[in-house]
């Protein structure tokens, strides 16, 4: 490849602007610039350098921060759309169909079209999918073909500056010094600057002041963090990484914990407090006369012993009794369970009583476990209870046979067979909530509905995410690269002593050129140094608000 | 006197030392021809006083702390309080570096407008749900309120510089543009005089009205309505009937809350006109022309630079791990999470911009007002409008 | 090599796989639906449940025989449906080597002997109480059937209800040689 030779002798990558050896600018542009453009301390972009090849093109593409930039802006307006509507997955329905209709009735023709060109899963979309990939290339590409070219410039930077760079800086100063022995001068500045802990190094009659040359790695390692955050949300795609499930369980039921194999959960009670104040205007605006303070399942949570199969739930042990709250989840074994949902007041038994319709006379009565009821219940010599048929959740009939349209207890409905001593054959009795029973006959005993008994069922959320450390770790690298990057800044300062006496002092800093002046300030007082320039600052003016700085 | 009450008066404090901090300053600049030693006193008078309204309001937050028990940031007042308490801190903190008094003049007004606005809003103490009795929650919001107060100090100074830069006697888009933000000011003061104005009167209008799951609901103007809920029946007499009806997924109420904000900071931008005859950037013009524009590009900068990484922290990071404890997913698409991604987007694209193409200047400027306005977007429309887990109020 | 040619290699390498990971990304989110549910050609999850006398049933132990394993609730009215129509296959392939396990989700032994007692069921029926055995074979709606041949290895997972016809060949494919 071919290189660029500075008059000084020194060999630079093509491409590279500034030498990286003396300084001299070296293209056509850098030489008519006024204050040379520093970015990168002059070197040689990597993707300016080479244009030939598909590959080369493609990865110029992605160097480009023209490219970076507008793809960020891109993902950003894309990112908004999402947000003019609730996305599918919040909404409560069960169907695609349901989800598509909700669109349309809640928003209207626009809610449609929303569900229709797919917005409302935008997040999840291939597009974007591929525009964040495309963002994570562009940092990749861009962070390789910038950071490596600088580092190599920064590292082997000498001393000794060309006067045409020094010249060519934003803060220059050329003169004698304004007080005392000029041969003094460079040991008063390296003094003084090694006190403000800048690293001096001294070649003949220049010096080069530096300090916090590590704040140039920060957009690389805020960009490498940046990375292992993304390709942890990569591999949240793989299956297997990551479990997300969600379980009912009512209170007194052991449950096998779905997505987490060989753990059983117990729960015992479901907890919900609320808040005894006196409504506030905001809750008397919304129509909230409560607010709720604690949603809680205490649980027992249990394991399988070695070897044990599916089912098995012979020996379970106890491993761990904790009170889910939001917020404060049941962690075990790399899973967490989390308070996320409830029901309250479901039946959970019924108690009847036997009497006779004429006399009023009871018989005696029984409590029926709606979960696990019993074939019969004797209530006494010569007297039993049968039941012939349960249906938990009396859904009607159909072709007069009564029908049940789940397994929980929503709606309660029994085939009675009573035996008494009047009627030792038994009477027949259809009972369900809040309509007469049905007889076969016309009987002589009835059912009396007494009370019921209610639980209450927690709804849980399993999950389990191998890749949150990865996350975690890309999360503090960019963090600390962002602090480096913004926090610190890279200040140097050259010091040419020339022949004729006078000093020549250029001055750079990545960002922050006050907090720099605010050094350069001391070390020209100290040092009795020229008066710096700053070469971009208008100087038409005369004196204005915030010069004045101490 | 209850705390709760100490609490309020510390917060009327704050408020009015703001007022007069304003003033001060905006005094220093004006005399500054001839007194200048005087100037320089007004000036920093005015510090005092921000710095005094600053520690007043301090207190107002720490004693609504310990009153509530939690941090009082947990409601729309709260949090908009907060936020301009933390403006005023981002302010004094950027003046103690680079001492450049006339950010003040912008900052302290904003912050002004923002503990009106807040005040707007229920300021009873509310009890937390249960998903926002959180540490971690505390800690997101107060770090996510100070990394955009400081954020905001970039726009802040983009508006000093823009005041100073762009020509007001030149019609240009720019001035336009310039002229349109500060209307938008006017607009918010337009809020806080009907609301005041309405709520003196006491006005009250009754609605029931079909919502958008077809249940029956009520609903209170504290507004003539201009626009009513779909399907309405007034139940007040004597007070205004609605001019349109809409449909139900439109909050009507909201949008005539809106519409009277602007008629009434219309109706003052253009008593001003009529008065000043002079345009608002005008009338500023003159109070920054002192103001070294070099300087306020770099403060400009340099709050992005400190803001950035605290807002990342605060609005990124401590809202995920939040999440995560809450809910068991650190990210769940939210309307508020997305727009503080596209608020991180968008610093991200100025940061880019700024360093590598070169956009100094009055581009720094206009995109640190566009930040802004995001920020206040965030904080207001999807807060208010778009309904998700943040929803206050 | 020369050090254009490197270039070349290493740029293409990097892109490439930066584009692979993009892809394999979009396929994994657009199959996310799809995976973990139980395969054809899998190994059936072992189980013990016990049934209404209360004996332990392993599907292990049936290693050598085929399995017609079906999952059902008292509620479910294709469930229903199916149930004669099992139950006369059962007879016919019983001393053939395959044998039928009925497992019922989570419900009580009153409903399922009542069940059981009213279609006259004769193969086991056994009641899976926690819900682990549904929850391992990934059983959304029911009724669900899973075919696991001699080897123990799950055949083949017809989606749900069955015809006679259909549970007949079925019950052919999975006897033992």
């Amino acid at each position: 490849m071919e290189k660029v030779k500075c008059v000084c002798g020194h060999e630079n990558p093509f491409g590279t602007k500034i030498c990286g050896k003396c300084g001299r600018p070296l293209t056509e542009e850098a030489k008519a610039q006024k204050v040379l453009d520093m970015k990168y301390d002059g070197s040689a972009i990597r993707s300016k350098t080479y244009n030939k090849s598909i590959i080369d093109k493609i990865w110029n593409f992605f160097s480009s921060v023209k490219v970076g930039v507008s793809l960020i802006v891109i993902t950003l307006i894309a990112s908004s759309f999402g947000t003019f509507f609730p996305q599918k997955f919040n909404i409560q329905a069960a169907t695609e169909a349901e989800k598509a209709l909700y669109y349309e009735q809640n928003y209207g023709t626009l809610g449609k079209l929303y569900y229709e060109l797919g917005l409302s899963d935008l997040y999840n979309s291939w597009w974007y999918q591929i525009l964040v990939g495309l963002l994570a290339i562009s940092i990749i590409v861009a962070s390789l073909d910038r950071g490596i070219p600088l580092y190599k410039s920064l590292k082997n930077q000498r001393v000794k500056r060309h006067e045409s760079f020094m010249k060519k800086q934003r803060i220059v100063a050329h003169g004698p010094v304004t007080e005392g022995d000029a041969s003094k001068t460079l040991d008063l500045i390296a003094e003084k600057m090694s006190k403000l802990r800048y690293k001096v190094r001294r070649d003949g009659n220049a010096l080069l002041a530096e300090k916090n040359r590590f704040a140039r790695s920060g957009p690389y390692i805020n960009h490498l963090g940046l990375i292992i955050f993304l390709f942890g949300l990569m591999l949240r795609f793989i299956p297997g990484f990551h479990v997300d499930e969600a379980m009912w369980i009512r209170e007194g039921e052991i449950r096998a914990i779905p997505g987490m194999d060989g753990y059983y959960l117990e729960n015992e009670k479901f907890i919900l407090e609320t808040y005894d104040n006196e409504p506030t205007r905001a809750q008397i605006e919304q129509g909230v006369s409560k607010i709720a303070k604690n949603y809680q399942s205490d649980v027992k949570l249990y394991k399988q012993p070695e070897g044990a199969v599916l089912g098995d739930t012979e020996n379970l042990d106890l491993v761990k009794e904790y009170s889910i709250r939001v917020n404060h989840p049941l962690k075990y074994d790399g899973y967490s369970i989390y308070q996320m949902d409830y029901r309250l007041n479901e039946f959970k038994s019924m108690t009847f009583g036997l009497t006779n319709k004429q006399s009023g006379e009871s018989l005696g009565t029984l409590t029926i476990d709606l979960t696990n009821p019993e074939k019969e219940y004797v209530l006494g010599e010569n007297t039993k209870v049968e039941i012939l048929n349960y249906y938990p959740d009396f859904s009607g009939l159909k072709d007069g046979i009564p029908q049940t349209a789940s397994q929980y207890p929503n709606n309660p409905a029994f085939v009675f067979k009573m035996i008494t001593p009047d009627k030792p054959e038994g009477e027949i009795s259809f009972v369900s909530i809040g309509a007469a029973p049905v007889e076969a006959g016309d009987n002589e005993y009835k059912m009396t509905f007494k009370n019921v008994e209610t639980r209450n069922v927690s709804g849980l959320a399993i999950k389990k995410d191998v890749t949150i450390p990865i996350l975690i770790v890309g999360g503090i690298v960019f963090l600390i690269g962002l602090a480096i990057g913004s926090y610190w800044n890279h200040r140097r300062l050259w010091v040419q002593q020339l022949e004729d006496g006078t000093l020549l002092l250029a001055a750079h800093t990545n960002k922050n050129w006050f907090g720099l002046k605010k050094d350069l300030n001391v070390v020209t007082e100290y040092a009795h140094l020229p008066q710096y320039i700053d070469q971009l600052e208008e100087n038409d003016e005369t004196k204005r608000e915030g010069d004045d700085v101490e | 006197m209850s705390l709760i009450d100490i609490s309020s008066n510390l917060l009327l404090i704050a408020f009015f030392a703001y007022i007069l901090g304003t003033v001060l300053i905006a005094g220093s600049i004006k005399r500054n021809d001839g007194a200048a030693s005087r100037a320089e006193k007004w000036g920093k008078a005015g510090i005092v006083v921000a710095v005094v309204g600053f520690i007043a309001q301090l207190g107002y937050f720490i004693t609504r702390w310990i009153y509530a028990g939690h941090a009082p940031v947990s409601n729309m007042f709260e949090f908009t309080t907060a936020f301009g308490m933390f403006l005023v801190g981002a302010f004094l903190l950027i003046y103690f570096i680079y001492r450049v008094k006339t950010l003040g003049l912008v900052a302290l007004p904003i912050a002004i407008l923002f503990i009106s606005y807040a005040t707007m809003f229920p300021t009873d103490v509310t009890p937390l749900v249960p998903s926002l009795q959180s540490h971690w929650l505390t800690l997101h919001v107060v770090t996510a309120a100070i990394g955009q107060a400081i954020l905001a100090i970039s726009a802040v100074a983009g508006l000093v510089y823009l005041l100073k830069e762009v020509d007001p006697k030149q019609k240009s888009k720019e001035r336009f543009w310039l002229e349109a933000i500060l209307y938008l000011f006017v607009v918010i003061i337009g809020f806080v005089v009907v609301t005041l104005t309405f709520r003196t009167m006491g006005y009250e209008a009754e609605f029931t009205y079909v919502d958008k799951n077809g249940m029956e609901a009520e609903i209170v103007y504290n507004m003539p309505a201009l626009f009513g809920m779909n399907e309405y029946e007034l139940k007040t007499d004597g007070v205004m009937e609605p001019l349109v009806e809409l449909p139900p997924y439109i909050n009507a109420k909201k949008l005539t809350t809106v519409v009277w904000s602007f008629i009434a900071g219309t109706i003052l931008y253009l008593l001003y006109r009529f008065i000043v005859r002079k345009r608002i950037c005008e009338l500023l013009n003159p109070l920054v022309k002192k103001v070294n524009t070099n300087l306020v590009d770099e403060i400009g900068y340099r709050s992005v630079l400190i803001g950035f990484p605290v807002f990342t922290l605060g609005a990124l990071v401590f809202a995920m791990i939040w999440a995560q404890e809450a809910w068991g997913r650190f990210w769940g698409w939210d309307p508020k999470e997305v727009w503080a991604l596209i608020t991180w987007l968008f610093y991200a694209a100025y940061l880019h911009l700024r360093l590598s193409k070169g956009w100094e200047g009055r581009k720094s400027a206009w995109l640190a007002l566009i930040g802004f306005a995001i920020i206040i977007f965030n904080l207001v429309f999807v807060n208010l409008v778009i309904a998700g887990l943040h929803s206050y109020a | 090599m020369d050090k254009k040619k490197k270039r070349m290699v290493i740029r293409g390498l990097i892109l490439g796989l930066l584009a692979c990971a993009i892809i394999y990304t979009i396929y994994n989110s657009a199959t996310k639906d799809k995976v973990e549910v139980l395969q054809d050609g899998d190994k059936a999850p072992d189980f013990e449940l016990v049934d209404l006398e209360g004996n332990t049933h392993r599907l292990s132990d049936y290693k050598g025989q085929g399995v017609f394993l079906n999952f059902w609730g008292t509620w479910c009215e294709p469930c229903k449906k199916e149930m004669p129509a099992l139950e006369r296959q059962y007879q016919q392939f019983k001393d053939q080597g395959v044998q039928v396990l009925a497992v019922n989700i989570a419900q009580s032994n009153f409903e399922v002997q009542n069940y059981v007692d009213q279609l006259h069921l004769t193969f086991p029926v056994v009641i899976d109480k926690t819900k682990s055995v549904m929850q391992a074979y990934n059983v959304g709606q029911l009724p669900a059937s899973f075919l696991i041949d001699p080897e123990g290895k799950v055949k083949r997972i017809p989606p749900g209800e069955l015809s006679e016809q259909q549970i007949q060949t079925y019950m052919e494919s999975i006897k033992p040689e």
